[in-house]
């Protein structure tokens, strides 16, 4: 509660990790001609100046992957336009050097789905590439209190919950949930890209349930998984509930 | 050892103040010494209730900045002398209080008083905040809709993380669940949720239900707390709830609706 500074403030924390999901424009480039790629992105801002305005964008390195490329010259190609490239995906291993050089992050390729949301992992480039995660290292967390509104419970491995998640509330883990209550508020397994977390709940009311950015809100969750144990998982990008 | 309670919602007008003053009225009648502090500074309301409104001269904030000794500024009720009400002042904002005033008064506080009954503000805010910040115990006023339900699983939620208890990890605040303007006709009709949807969402310890009651509207009016209105049933309820908050066991009421005989279905409806 920033509010209240004198509040034991050395206890508080000062910041948080989180992980979180965008939506983030891709820049997929065809040429490594940068006189052409910058004539044609000038044109097309002229378009619209106010929609590109300082607006990010992810370069997608994908149809070119094989070529040589000037990643510092396409940079600012796309500075010069006043759009801010965030990063880079699908190129090749000099691709991701030059890339780390000039401080931008690189990230994995995309899937085939082409509205997946990108995750972007830390907001400091340098932090990404040494954020690997330690396989051996998976906390699990067990929660016996019912998970109230407003509230956010984040495991880096399993989540395991013995009482409800309130509308509202936020249950987040890197691998599965299980749930042996109600899930009225929203469960987002496998955040960080895992799709082979589950969720498992005796009661799904959900808001919102997710497994790796796939996702499905209430009105799209049938009436019918109200007060029977389900398990919700991940087949072919598709999200599927199922009765247990 | 002294107690504080406090009482608390998140959501506003669901009868926290009414709340507050009966307890603390019920608690002091029942011989312990108790003090209630009003925590809504700058939307004084508790002292209307309890009708002392025309005694205050010191309040909660000229305590806190020193202006004024506790002794002074605590109001002895007239109807019971084990009862003193701490006022908030209606010329500040909830800025006025910190922690640490707030902490030096309930501390002194509890030297001599066995119950301290905090007011709690709306919202989720400084006032609220800090109204449960030192407490033992958690009075959650839930009104039967889903609103107001939703704001208590809120506040059940900072109860539970926020309070000095939850930072120097002790044992949690004790929370119980006050059913407030609970219409079981209504509930009939399922235009109000029934006590077991309420517990349902929230599952807690339920404390009392406390019916709809004009009752409770003419208490308020006459600056008298509703549980010295021995006749009426929200009076009658709030009695129960703090015998149960003691430790007697008894029987909930006020839950299904009254059956009427055909005179009552005549004459009262």
């Amino acid at each position: 509660m920033s509010s209240i500074p004198s509040l034991s403030a050395q206890n508080l924390p000062a910041f948080e990790f989180k992980s979180s999901v965008i939506t983030v424009p891709v820049l997929n480039i065809y040429t490594t001609d940068i006189n052409v790629l910058s004539l044609q992105l000038r044109e097309k801002v002229k378009q619209a100046p106010e929609f590109f305005k300082n607006s990010s964008v992810l370069i997608d390195l994908q149809n070119i992957q094989d070529q040589e490329l000037n990643l510092s010259l396409l940079v600012d190609a796309i500075h010069n336009v006043e759009i801010l490239p965030i990063g880079i995906r699908g190129g090749s291993e000099d691709h991701k050097k030059l890339a780390h050089q000039l401080q931008l992050p690189s990230f994995n390729n995309a899937r085939s789905s082409a509205e997946k949301p990108v995750i972007k992992e830390t907001p400091e480039p340098t932090v990404a590439e040494s954020a690997e995660p330690v396989l051996n290292n998976i906390e699990n967390t067990l929660i016996t209190q019912p998970v109230r509104s407003g509230q956010r419970v984040y495991a880096k491995g399993d989540l395991v919950i013995t009482s409800h998640v309130s509308a509202g509330a936020e249950v987040i883990a890197e691998g599965n949930i299980h749930i042996y209550g109600a899930l009225r508020g929203r469960a987002l397994a496998g955040v960080l890209g895992d799709e082979t977390a589950r969720i498992f709940c005796s009661d799904l009311q959900a808001e919102l349930i997710s497994i790796a950015g796939n996702y499905r809100i209430s009105e799209d969750i049938d009436q019918s998984y109200k007060k029977v144990p389900v398990q919700i998982y991940l087949n072919e990008q598709a999200l599927i509930i199922q009765n247990t | 050892m002294a107690r504080i309670i406090v009482v608390t919602s998140g959501k506003g007008g669901v009868g926290k103040t009414t709340t507050s003053a009966a307890i603390a009225m019920g608690l002091a009648k029942k011989g312990h010494k108790t003090a209630v502090i009003d925590f809504d500074v700058g939307l004084r309301n508790l002292d209307l209730i309890l009708g002392c409104e025309r005694r205050v001269v010191y309040d909660f904030v000229n305590v806190i900045n020193g202006e004024a000794t506790l002794n002074q500024a605590l109001i002895k009720d007239k109807r019971c002398d084990k009862l003193f009400v701490l006022p908030a002042s209606q010329t500040r904002d909830k800025d006025a209080l910190t922690v640490e005033g707030v902490g030096k008064v309930l501390k002194e506080l509890k030297k001599t008083f066995k119950y301290i009954v905090c007011d709690s503000p709306a919202g989720i805010e400084r006032g609220a905040h800090l109204a449960m910040y030192f407490a033992d115990d958690a009075f959650v006023v839930t009104n039967p809709e889903v609103s107001s339900v939703r704001d208590s699983d809120r506040m059940l939620g900072i109860l539970s993380s926020k309070s000095q208890r939850a930072e120097k990890s002790e044992t949690p605040i004790k929370e119980y669940l006050l059913l407030t303007r609970y219409n079981p006709a209504r509930v009939k009709l399922g235009e109000m949720l029934s006590v077991d949807d309420v517990q349902d969402i929230l599952s807690l310890h339920l404390l009392g239900v406390i019916p709809e009651s004009q009752a409770v509207l003419n208490a308020s009016n006459s600056g008298t707390p509703v549980i010295l209105d021995e006749a009426s049933d929200a009076g009658q309820s709030y009695s129960d709830i703090v015998d149960r908050y003691l430790g007697e066991d008894k029987p909930h009421r006020f839950i299904d609706e009254e059956k009427k005989g055909l005179f009552g279905r005549l004459f009262r409806s």
